[in-house]
């Protein structure tokens, strides 16, 4: 731990618990912030409670309703932020988001195959993150076809991969039911938390919290791989077999979120950026780091997507609209090195 | 190593090379571009397999030593490279204790000092907390041979080290190359500057299309005739008493004359 993290971790932690606690105030029913902690003061047994009733809307609101959406806009936002650096670290470019290698072209078209084809929405989700991970198996069966570069044959699978993808996603789109499954598709693909429902949050979370915690365990291998194949071989690392572990990982906890949520985009591009802003490029503080300031991000849009109007707002809309302006000011650095803002 | 031959698709790039490095020596590999330095120095250290032959080293086949294992004797100090990530220098320095690590690690403050005395040992400790991205091509080479020497490795292989360093970090880096050599460290490098083979190397091995030309003493390889085959110009080398020599092209020898 150097001194600056230890500033670092309880600030963002401290950030965090706030944005929960506002989030979990506010909403078509405003609830004050004191009686959130109220609430959960008595739910902890450290409050008796005068009014019993009272905390019994408050437990239907927060508890039924608020917290799982909560829940999993944090589990979603650390998901893509800690695949966006992993990936970044592999690719040793930071410019690759998640949507490297196919993952969210083959996720959106199975999404579509599923809404077209099936009638249950658990069926949905299968085919979603299924062939999330089957196009991510096109990049790398092309990439491993040839001898060469292993990076750049990766960057080129993935491209030809995403474009496969992308125009089955485009038949899918062309063959759906255009009064009821092309909407479904189109809203599914801007993304958003009251796609979420409880159930599949607490179906999901606990492989995306498994993988989150398997890239952070193994963080310290990210450093060295950026330094090259052959260098990092040179320092005793096995190249292929932690490659394609930090790859399959974010991969997979990638497509389990857009069967969450649908896609997000952005997030798994800016916040690494963010992040490396704050605490510099190594990667055994960065992932750590992108867990808190994703969770917190998406939360905080999350807030704003279902707050603004009267009807909700993509969230895919929110990131794209913030991202975009947010990654035009990052690109300032680039010429230093990807590193701690200074 | 013995007997490598070696081929990318078809051509082979090396044939028939045997090479033995003793404990302490300084090599320098000498040869034009294209000559397969750097091929024989990526199977020395494992990353490429020969296509026959084995490299032994200490008596056993490297195909048979894990990576890690082989990391905490033999170090890599890459060409000068473009860094994309910013890391401190303090940091880069501390990958090297990476192969003394278990599967599951975070670095001990043990590696930290070990990591700061390295750079301490190349007197370049105060760019400990430095990017990596902003510090000079010369102080880049020093903090690879830092990495090396944190890493714990007595053997430092070098990909033309001197290449993109100005005169001065060169000579630097010769010094520093020269004093660690006879600690006991044993070097071998690819160079483009017949002078840097003069100095400081014990010996020289030639390479030309793939094989092994010369191999032996500097004083007894590097002539104006050996030279003058590798790298088909003219060249002088020239005495200036004792073990003093140098190397200068003739046409611009002979221009220095006339005038």
């Amino acid at each position: 731990m150097t001194r600056d993290s230890r500033i670092v971790f309880p600030v963002l932690a401290g950030v965090l618990m706030a944005t929960v606690l506002v989030s979990l105030s506010l909403g078509r029913y405003p609830i004050h912030p004191e009686a959130v902690v109220r609430f959960i003061a008595w739910k902890m047994h450290i409050l008796h409670a005068d009014n019993p009733k009272e905390f019994q809307i408050l437990e239907t609101i927060l508890i039924h309703i608020r917290l799982p959406r909560i829940l999993s806009a944090m589990l979603v936002g650390a998901a893509l932020s800690v695949s966006g650096a992993v990936l970044q670290s592999i690719f040793i470019n930071p410019l690759v988001s998640p949507e490297m290698l196919g993952i969210l072209a083959g996720s959106s078209f199975g999404a579509a195959l599923g809404m077209v084809l099936a009638s249950s929405w658990i069926l949905v989700q299968i085919s979603t993150v299924g062939f999330g991970m089957a196009a991510v198996a096109v990049a790398i069966g092309l990439a491993g076809l040839y001898q060469g570069d292993r990076i750049l044959l990766l960057v080129l699978g993935g491209i030809i991969s995403s474009s496969l993808f992308n125009a089955l996603f485009l038949m899918m789109k062309y063959l759906a039911d255009p009064y009821n499954q092309l909407p479904a598709i189109i809203y599914w693909l801007m993304g958003g938390f009251s796609l979420a429902d409880p159930n599949t949050t607490a179906v999901l979370s606990p492989p995306i919290v498994t993988g989150i915690l398997i890239l952070l365990v193994l963080s310290p291998y990210l450093n060295l791989l950026t330094m090259g194949e052959e260098e990092a071989r040179s320092l005793g690392v096995n190249v292929p077999l932690l490659r394609m572990t930090f790859i399959i990982v974010s991969a997979i906890i990638s497509s389990l979120t857009v069967a969450l949520c649908g896609i997000i985009g952005w997030v798994g591009l800016i916040i690494p950026h963010i992040g490396r802003m704050i605490a510099g490029p190594d990667n055994r503080f960065l992932l750590p780091i992108c867990v808190f300031i994703g969770a917190t991000f998406l939360l905080m849009v999350d807030d704003v997507s279902r707050l603004v109007l009267p009807v909700e707002i993509p969230i895919g809309i929110l990131t794209a609209m913030l991202g975009i302006p947010v990654f035009a000011v990052i690109l300032k650095n680039s010429g230093k090195g990807w590193g701690k803002w200074s | 190593m013995e007997n490598i031959c070696f081929t990318y698709s078809g051509a082979p790039v090396l044939k028939d090379v045997s090479l033995s490095v003793r404990r302490g020596e300084v090599i320098s590999l000498l040869g034009p571009n294209g000559s397969g330095k750097t091929t024989l120095i990526k199977i020395l250290l494992g990353i490429y397999r020969p296509l026959s032959g084995t490299v032994l080293f200490e008596g056993r086949a490297i195909s048979a030593i894990t990576p890690k294992a082989l990391a905490r004797r033999v170090a890599y100090v890459p060409q000068f490279h473009r860094m994309v990530f910013a890391y401190r220098v303090l940091d880069v320095v501390l990958m090297g204790r990476s192969p003394h690590q278990s599967f599951f690690f975070r670095y001990s403050s043990e590696d930290r000092d070990m990591a700061v005395s390295a750079l301490e040992r190349l007197s370049i400790l105060h760019l400990k907390d430095k990017r990596y991205t902003e510090v000079s091509g010369g102080e880049r080479q020093l903090i690879l041979i830092a990495r090396a020497l944190a890493q714990g490795a007595d053997t430092l292989v070098m990909d033309e080290p001197a290449n993109n360093l100005d005169y001065g970090n060169q000579i630097r880096l010769l010094d520093e190359i020269r004093k660690l050599s006879q600690e006991g460290y044993t070097f071998i490098k690819s160079t483009h500057f017949p002078d840097h083979a003069l100095w400081i190397a014990d010996r020289v091995v030639m390479l030309q299309c793939g094989a092994i030309i010369a191999d032996g003493r500097p004083d007894d390889v590097m002539n104006d005739t050996s030279i003058c085959n590798l790298y088909k110009t003219e060249v002088a080398v020239i005495r200036i008493g004792g073990a003093l020599r140098t190397c200068i092209p003739k046409s611009i020898l002979t221009r220095l004359k006339e005038a």
